[in-house]
């Protein structure tokens, strides 16, 4: 940032007006608006980037706490993952997952419907499978201080 | 500060003679000391989200008496201030010395966009917003590296430089607001500190 000066500022330190928020916009020389533009792009360029990292790119399907695939969130396929009660169904489509079909008696992976968000988790207990999406970076579920 | 050994009556008496600058960054870090008890004081919605008050102080500083006056007053400020709240050598401490050297760092590496007179393009308004945005950067880098070890933290950092942008610009306004009053009576406008 070089000065490049702009047109001088209005010399508004001795001529006072009667408005109050006025004297304070006297105070912001041209250069300030400037600064002041650039601080703001900055904040607008940084909400993306720090919270961008959200993009779900695979799948991670985890039997007997063994990871059993990885599956790539750019094209359809369905998986079946054996387990101990019968096999698990799972359907990938462009940016979700989800499992279709499950053994287990209450079905609660299978009700959570499509997972799209890092760090989302649809865990078939019962028939020792989960589904996990997952982002560039692997996020935490939770915090604790 | 050069201290001298006077030897009245066999009691070895230290006297420190102290010049008109020392109390001026005396009764400066003072006001600023207080500024940032007041801002302890306030409730925000995030921890590490503060008006930071007590940079006023350090922006008039340093336009009035120069860089080195502006990092003795900050300097004591973040000590004094870290010990009567209790925070010394706690992480708060380091987050806001941290902060502190990061935005003095800042002021001096900005401060020439401000010498061209009276009718300068920026004004004190800039400097406490690159102050401001150094201050967040600096604290930022520092939890990444130290506290919390994980790139989680910067998911916090577009609204830390939201805080950054909105204090720093009221903080700068008060500090022009200040410096638009005639320094006072017997007050150099600049000196330079070693």
């Amino acid at each position: 940032m070089s000065a490049s000066s702009p047109p001088p500022a209005s010399p508004g330190a001795a001529t006072r007006p009667p408005a109050d928020w006025r004297l304070w916009l006297g105070l912001l020389r041209p250069g300030d608006w400037l600064t002041l533009g650039l601080g703001a792009a900055a904040c607008a360029a940084l909400f993306p980037l720090a919270w961008q990292g959200g993009r779900a790119e695979k799948a991670v399907v985890r039997s007997g706490g063994q990871v059993f695939a990885e599956l790539d969130l750019q094209q359809h396929r369905t998986l079946e993952v054996p387990g101990p009660l019968g096999s698990t169904v799972i359907t990938v489509e462009p940016g979700r997952a989800r499992v279709a079909a499950d053994p287990g008696p209450r079905q609660y992976c299978v009700r959570q419907g499509w997972l799209a968000r890092p760090g989302e988790i649809a865990i078939c207990a019962p028939n020792h499978v989960s589904l996990q999406i997952a982002g560039r970076t692997s996020a935490y579920d939770s915090l604790s201080y | 500060m050069t201290p001298s050994v006077t030897d009245p009556a066999g009691t070895r008496v230290l006297t420190i003679p102290l010049s008109a600058e020392d109390h001026r960054i005396a009764w400066l870090a003072a006001a600023a000391i207080g500024l940032s008890l007041v801002d302890a004081a306030i409730p925000t919605p995030l921890p590490g989200i503060k008006p930071g008050l007590a940079n006023i102080v350090t922006l008039v500083v340093l336009l009035r008496f120069g860089w080195g006056a502006a990092v003795w007053v900050t300097g004591l400020r973040v000590l004094a201030g870290s010990l009567l709240l209790g925070q010394f050598l706690a992480p708060g401490f380091f987050l806001s010395a941290t902060g502190a050297l990061a935005s003095l760092l800042a002021l001096g590496l900005a401060r020439p966009l401000l010498r061209a007179g009276p009718g300068a393009a920026f004004g004190p308004v800039s400097l406490s917003i690159i102050a401001a945005f150094a201050h967040m950067a600096g604290q930022l880098l520092l939890a990444r590296l130290w506290l919390i070890p994980h790139d989680g933290v910067f998911l916090l950092a577009p609204l830390f430089a939201c805080a950054a942008l909105f204090f720093g610009t009221v903080n700068g306004l008060i500090a022009a607001r200040i410096l638009a009053e005639p320094p006072p009576a017997g007050a150099p406008m600049e000196t330079d500190h070693a």
